[in-house]
């Protein structure tokens, strides 16, 4: 154990020591989050306000649409075709609606709406979108001889309390709580899949260094190639869990500080937050941090995180060690691993695919059997959790689902450890899976 | 016990051939030994099952007197294989202490016998640089260091010399012929036969996996030779006529090279000549050089093929 102590120590401190690794820690998440930002800016705010005129001669519409966002819409009064076509010309506004005198609130023929430049997909939608709906209003106010506030009072719904039966016990389903699950949930197990591939790459790569450099057999000559083994994957692990740990304090701290510096961040951040979460539907003014941070609230986190560790660990230990495998057998060349990689990138793959179905329904049985499967347990299972234990994943699958990673933990390890064996001291031709367990079974 | 290391019977047998096929022989303490034999005979797989790097399929490995155990043995042994290899981007004396380290020194141990060994080699200058600033002597010098510096009982050197120009080899014999001296064990596996005559002590040689000369060099020499032997005049003579006792090879001015025929001895040729009235300048045995011995040994034997094969060696 001491050795793989000395190892580990050295694989570290071989990649902590250097420039790059500062580097590469600190700016990719603030590239990454700069990028992020952007991408929500642009989407959530369009620069250019369009101002639609209205001419309403039949007096169809009521008083007036509400404007959304950067689409306003104007009443206006005695202007004929050409002068319109000729605000048009000058920028006044952006395009308008012609309504006939004859046109007829029941009849539904086609409105023409004429716009200087071509109006976007999305907002083509919108404009559509409002329009109709005013119309419908107007539609019903009159057909019902109501009036408005009586048409609001029927059309607001009723709220349902959702609530899922434990035991004998009826416990209310928080909306926001199952939208912020989803969300964690996706989050969770996105990032279990990434960290693997990250990861487990990294571990190959250091694998192969002792055969690049070609002192794998003065290494061998003084310890087993077991501990070298696993003196890599855990000099790397640790690596990752100080880079990853960097990551979270960067990002926490990012989320904190630069809202307070730029209060236009505060509202796109807001919106970040909850474009996650199906609560966005039954959230009327009460600002959306608020219920938010009321769903958050709801989730067991110190639950969440110390299974994200356990996972976080288990999948990086069974993954680590095929990677391992696949470096030991490839000589120099990053070439030769991929196409040796891909039985095992597959499992991975195969996880984030069942993950996106478990977070929409993480009760199916595909959803139970993914988080028990040991190669897709850490991206499932993660995404799973949040949801509530033991709502939604009983204590029962939850500890057999750990009992079986860690046994998958131990048969890759074990596994790899043969193929690492024979495969470090070999030069030549590139093996195949079928060779590699030939040497497994030795 | 006379006997730093034993080999009984060892064998080691892959898929497609048999590697090492029952080999026995036995290491006197404080001896150069030579392991010789061309490539693909088995050498590399004998050195890797001393080593504990693989485990023979069945025979016995003695260290010491006791049966070879890989985990504590290590500090008994030091490797220098064939397939030279540090770590490029590593800085020198770390690295150095690494390995001590992952030999079971302690860093304060490792420290001192590092700088000791530096300072003897005139290393010392690079212990900040990275291996991958040396050139391939420099790296050669460095990675012997870190194979003898642990003070093993056993060094074990496969092409020790491989790529070292003439100064830096002889540097390197020097601190083998020191480390003989001091007590440790050197097995040199190599080609080039001059060393093994200049170096060592006690020879082996094998071929596809058997051994085939087990013997001092002295020794050897004389159970090839061919009775040949140089004589030189000072004055020339008359021709020579037959004679029962020897033939002439080769004459060259007053120079002869004789073959001194079963049951005659060199008196015999001396007598005749000195009868003939020359004056003897030099006389001296031919002997066979191990490389003449070596080919004869193996050329002409079926080399091992290695076609399409990923076995190692």
């Amino acid at each position: 154990m001491n050795k793989v102590w000395l190892i580990a120590r050295r694989e570290f401190l071989s990649r902590v020591q250097k420039k790059t690794f500062l580097l590469t820690t600190i700016l990719l998440p603030l590239i990454i989050f700069v990028f992020y930002g952007l991408i929500i800016y642009f989407s959530v705010k369009n620069t250019d306000a369009i101002k639609i005129a209205i001419a309403d001669n039949a007096h169809v519409f009521g008083k007036k649409i509400e404007s959304k966002g950067e689409i306003q819409f104007n009443f206006v009064q005695n202007e004929t075709l050409n002068s319109l076509k000729a605000k048009i010309a000058k920028k006044e506004i952006d395009g308008y609606v012609w309504v006939n005198k004859d046109f007829k609130l029941q009849q539904k023929d086609t409105l023409s709406f004429v716009s200087g430049k071509t109006i976007g997909l999305m907002t083509r939608d919108e404009i559509q979108h409002k329009i109709n709906t005013s119309l419908e209003e107007q539609r019903l106010l009159s057909s019902l001889q109501i009036n408005k506030t009586e048409l609001d009072s029927i059309q607001k719904g009723n709220e349902i309390k959702f609530a899922t039966l434990e035991g004998k016990e009826e416990k209310e389903v928080n909306d926001a709580k199952a939208g912020v699950s989803f969300g964690v949930g996706y989050a969770a197990g996105f990032l279990i899949y990434i960290i693997l591939f990250i990861y487990g790459t990294m571990v190959m790569r250091g694998v192969m260094e002792e055969k690049t450099n070609r002192i794998a057999e003065v290494i061998i000559s003084s310890v087993k190639p077991f501990q070298l083994m696993m003196g890599k994957i855990t000099g790397i692990g640790a690596v990752g869990l100080v880079q990853f740990i960097i990551w979270i304090t960067l990002t926490i701290t990012l989320r904190v500080v630069l809202p307070t510096l730029i209060p236009q961040l505060q509202e796109t951040t807001n919106v970040m937050n909850a474009s996650g979460a199906q609560a966005v539907e039954t959230v009327k003014s009460t600002g959306v941090l608020d219920t938010f941070m009321h769903g958050m609230n709801e989730i067991n986190f110190p639950l969440i995180i110390g299974c994200f560790i356990f996972y976080f660990i288990g999948g990086y230990l069974l993954y680590s060690s095929l990677f391992a495998a696949v470096g030991s057998a490839v000589n120099e060349d990053p070439q030769d691993a991929q196409s040796l990689l891909l039985p095992i990138t597959m499992p991975i793959i195969f996880g984030i695919v069942i993950m996106t179905k478990a977070v929409n329904d993480p009760t199916s049985t595909i959803a139970v059997f993914g988080s028990l499967f040991p190669l897709t347990s850490p991206i499932v299972m993660m995404a799973r959790i949040p949801f509530g234990v033991p709502i939604t994943v009983p204590y029962w699958q939850l500890a057999l689902s750990m009992i079986f990673l860690i046994l998958g933990f131990l048969g890759t390890t074990w596994l790899s450890a043969k193929i690492y064996r024979v495969g470090i001291l070999m030069y030549g031709k590139k093996p195949t899976w079928k060779e590699m367990w030939k040497w497994a079974m030795r | 016990m006379p006997y730093i290391l034993q080999l009984q019977s060892l064998k080691k047998h892959y898929a497609t051939q048999k590697a090492v096929d029952d080999i026995s022989f036995d290491i006197e303490k404080g001896t150069i030994f030579g392991l010789l034999g061309p490539n693909g005979a088995g050498k590399t797989t004998l050195l890797r099952m001393v080593t504990g790097i693989l485990y023979p399929d069945s025979g016995n490995i003695i260290l010491d007197g006791k049966p070879f155990n890989a985990e504590t043995d290590i500090l008994k042994l030091g490797y220098m294989p064939e397939e030279r290899g540090l770590y490029k981007k590593m800085k020198i004396g770390e690295q150095a202490i690494y390995l001590a380290q992952l030999k079971g020194l302690s860093k304060s141990e490792a420290l001192e016998k590092i700088k000791y060994w530096f300072k003897k080699l005139e290393m010392e200058s690079w212990w900040n640089k990275k291996v991958e600033d040396l050139s391939k002597g420099m790296s050669q010098k460095l990675q012997f260091v870190t194979t003898v510096l642990h003070e093993p009982k056993l060094i074990i050197l496969d092409e020790p010399f491989s790529g070292l120009d003439p100064v830096n080899a002889n540097l390197i014999k020097d601190e083998i012929f020191g480390l003989a001296q001091r007590g440790s064990t050197i097995i040199f596996s190599t080609h080039r036969m001059e060393q093994v005559e200049e170096i060592c002590d006690h020879i082996v040689l094998v071929n596809l996996g058997k051994k085939l000369l087990d013997g001092t060099v002295a020794g050897v020499k004389q159970q090839f030779k061919e009775n040949k032997y140089h004589l030189q005049l000072a004055n020339p003579i008359q021709e020579v006529s037959a004679s029962a006792a020897f033939s002439i090879l080769e004459q060259k001015a007053n120079a002869y090279t004789v073959k001194i025929h079963d049951g005659y001895s060199s008196n015999d040729v001396l007598q005749y000549f000195i009868q003939q009235h020359g004056t003897i300048a030099a006389f001296n045995e031919i002997l066979p050089s191990l490389n003449d011995i070596f080919i004869q040994l193996v050329d002409g034997t079926k080399s091992v093929t290695r076609a399409f094969e990923p076995v190692s060696a």
